[in-house]
C-alpha cells in the first residue's frame, strides 16, 4: 500500500470528525488535528478507532500520544503493517 | 417576594403523538399508542405490550449530526432532545451562537429515571470480552445520569443552572417544581424544565418481573391501559418525553411570548416508606400533605381546583389514589374536580410520565378540553362510591377550565404536586 493510497483511506475518516465550520478542503496530511482542524481532542480515540478497523491494526497508548497528523497516522500504519 | 412564573413553550414525544401539534390531537381523539412487541415475546415477557413514541430517521437528523449519531445508542437522549429543543423553539427562545456568551438567565433540569440501557448493554459486552478500549468517545456522555440535560446545554448554550433529577415517576412533576422555584426566587428568568425515559426490555423487564404489568392483552394491546376501570390489571409501560419552558411573567411580557398557562406553585415531598408507605407503595398522609402543601405555596382554597390530571396508572392503587384526592380536597361526588388520566392512550411512561401529562394538562387548559378515560368502561366500584361517574370524562368535551393541578408518585414514596391556572 502506497502512502497515497493510505492517505485517501484516512481522509474520510478525519472527515466524520470535522467540526461544523470546517471545510473539508482544509484537511492536508501535514495539519494538527485538534490544534488546526479543530478536531475535538475526545474524538481523536474514535479516528484511532475507525483506523483500526480500516487497516486491521492495533494503536498501543505510545502511538496515540505520537498521534498528532494523517502523516503520523501514515508513519504508524506503515509501522504496524511493515510498509517501507 | 415571589416572582411570578408562567410557561411559555411545550416540547413532547409520547408513544401516542410526537411533536405537540400530533399530540394535542391524539389526546384530543384518544388516540392508544400501544402496541405489541415482537422482542418482548421472543425474550418470554408476560407483557408483551408498550406505548414507544415513533420517530424517523429523517426527524432524528433534524436534531443531530451526523458525528453525534456516530456511536449514539440512547433512545433517553433522543426523546429528551426532541421534546427539550421543540419547547424552546415553542417559546422563541434564540440559541446562543457558537462563539457567543452563553444564555446566563436559562437553565435547564431535565430529568431520567435511569440513563440510557442501551448504551450501557453495548459498553458491558465490550468491558466483559477485554475490549475497553473500544468504547470510543462518547460512553460517557450517553450514559452519565445527566445526559439529556448535557446535550440540552450543549444544544442550547444554557448557561444558568443546568442538572438533572430522579425521582422515579415523579422526576417530571418534580422537575417542574424545581424550575419554577429558581424562577421565583428570581435566580433565573428562563427554565427549561422536562424528563425523559426510554423503553425496551432492559428497563420494563423489571417491572415484568414485578408482576405489576398486565399479561391479558398481548392480543388487543391498545384496551390493555385501564386507569379507574374494575378491570384495571397493572399498568402498561411505556417511555418518551416532555418539556416545558418556564419564565418569569416580566420577562415573557417584555419580550411578547405567547403565555399557555401560569405556574402557581406545588410541593414535593417524600412519606419516608413508613406507615402504609414503602419502596414502592405511597403512604397516603404523605400523598394528602403534597396536594394540601400545594395548595398552600399556590394561595388558593380546594374550591378552585376545576381539574384534576392524575398519576392514575390503572393498578390496584388507583382507588386508593382517588380517594387521597377526596380527603385532601374535601370534595366528594358531585363535587369532586374532574380528573382523567393520560396513561389509558400512552401507557406508564415512567420518569418521562410527569412532564408528558403536565404538557397534556396544558393544553386542555389553554384549549378548554378534557380527553377521555380511554378505556374506562366501567368506574371501578371502590371509585364510584367516592366521585360521581360524570367526573370521569369518557368522551372529549370542551370546557373552560381555570385552576388545574397535576400530580405524580414515584418509587421510594415520593410525591410531586404542581398547579397551573389559565391565563387571562
Amino acid at each position: 500500500m502506497t502512502t497515497e493510497q493510505i492517505y485517501a483511506k484516512l481522509l474520510p475518516i478525519v472527515k466524520t470528525y470535522l467540526p461544523e465550520d470546517v471545510s473539508e478542503e482544509a484537511i492536508a496530511a501535514d495539519k494538527d488535528l485538534t490544534g488546526e482542524l479543530n478536531i475535538n481532542s475526545a474524538h481523536l480515540v474514535d479516528v484511532v478507532l475507525d483506523v483500526e478497523d480500516e487497516f486491521d491494526v492495533e494503536f498501543a497508548n505510545a502511538d496515540m500520544e505520537n498521534l498528532r497528523t494523517l502523516n503520523d497516522a501514515i508513519a504508524i500504519i506503515k509501522q504496524k503493517l511493515n510498509i517501507r | 417576594m415571589k416572582h411570578r412564573v408562567v410557561v411559555t413553550g411545550l416540547g413532547v414525544v409520547a408513544p401516542n403523538g410526537v411533536g405537540v401539534p400530533v399530540f394535542s390531537e391524539a389526546i384530543q381523539s384518544g388516540t392508544s399508542g400501544i402496541a405489541f412487541h415482537q422482542k418482548l415475546k421472543e425474550l418470554g415477557f408476560s407483557c408483551q405490550i408498550g406505548g414507544m413514541p415513533n420517530i424517523s430517521e429523517e426527524k432524528i437528523k433534524e436534531y443531530f449530526t451526523d458525528l453525534q449519531l456516530k456511536n449514539f445508542k440512547s433512545d433517553n437522549i433522543l426523546y429528551g432532545v426532541i421534546a427539550g429543543m421543540d419547547a424552546l423553539k415553542d417559546a422563541d427562545i434564540s440559541l446562543a451562537g457558537k462563539q457567543g456568551e452563553p444564555l446566563w438567565d436559562l437553565g435547564i433540569i431535565f430529568g431520567s429515571g435511569n440513563s440510557s440501557v442501551e448504551k450501557f448493554r453495548e459498553s458491558f459486552y465490550k468491558i466483559d470480552e477485554g475490549n475497553v478500549r473500544r468504547l470510543g468517545s462518547t460512553s460517557v456522555a450517553q450514559t452519565m445520569a445527566s445526559s439529556v440535560a448535557a446535550y440540552l446545554g450543549g444544544m442550547s448554550g444554557a448557561g444558568n443552572w443546568v442538572t438533572s433529577n430522579a425521582s422515579a415517576c415523579a422526576t417530571g412533576t418534580e422537575a417542574i417544581v424545581m424550575g419554577y422555584e429558581h424562577i421565583a426566587s428570581g435566580k433565573a428568568t428562563q427554565m427549561l424544565c422536562g424528563s425523559s425515559n426510554d423503553g425496551g426490555p432492559y428497563v420494563w423487564g423489571g417491572f415484568d418481573a414485578m408482576r405489576i404489568l398486565p399479561y391479558q392483552y398481548n392480543n388487543d394491546p391498545t384496551a390493555a391501559s385501564r386507569p379507574m376501570d374494575a378491570n384495571a390489571s397493572g399498568f402498561v409501560p411505556g417511555c418518551g418525553a416532555g418539556a416545558l419552558v418556564l419564565e418569569s411573567l416580566k420577562s415573557a411580557q417584555e419580550r411578547g411570548a405567547t403565555i399557555y398557562a401560569e405556574v402557581l406553585g406545588g410541593h414535593v415531598n417524600s412519606g419516608g416508606q413508613r406507615g402504609e408507605g414503602s419502596m414502592t407503595a405511597p403512604n397516603s398522609i404523605a400523598v394528602k400533605r403534597c396536594i394540601t402543601e400545594s395548595l398552600k405555596q399556590a394561595e388558593i382554597d380546594v374550591s378552585e381546583i376545576d381539574y384534576i390530571n392524575g398519576h392514575l396508572t390503572a393498578t390496584t392503587k388507583d382507588p386508593l389514589e382517588i380517594r387521597n384526592w377526596c380527603e385532601a380536597l374535601y370534595r366528594n361526588g358531585a363535587d369532586f374536580p374532574y380528573i382523567n388520566s393520560l396513561k389509558g392512550m400512552t401507557g406508564h411512561c415512567l420518569a418521562a410520565s410527569g412532564s408528558i401529562e403536565a404538557v397534556s394538562t396544558i393544553l386542555q387548559l389553554k384549549d378548554g378540553f378534557l380527553f377521555p378515560n380511554v378505556n374506562c368502561e366501567t368506574v371501578h366500584p371502590e371509585i364510584e362510591r367516592l366521585i360521581s361517574s360524570e367526573k370521569i370524562p369518557k368522551e372529549t368535551f370542551k370546557t373552560n377550565l381555570q385552576t388545574v393541578i397535576k400530580a405524580s408518585f414515584g418509587f421510594g414514596d415520593v410525591n410531586a404536586c404542581i398547579i397551573f391556572r389559565r391565563k387571562s
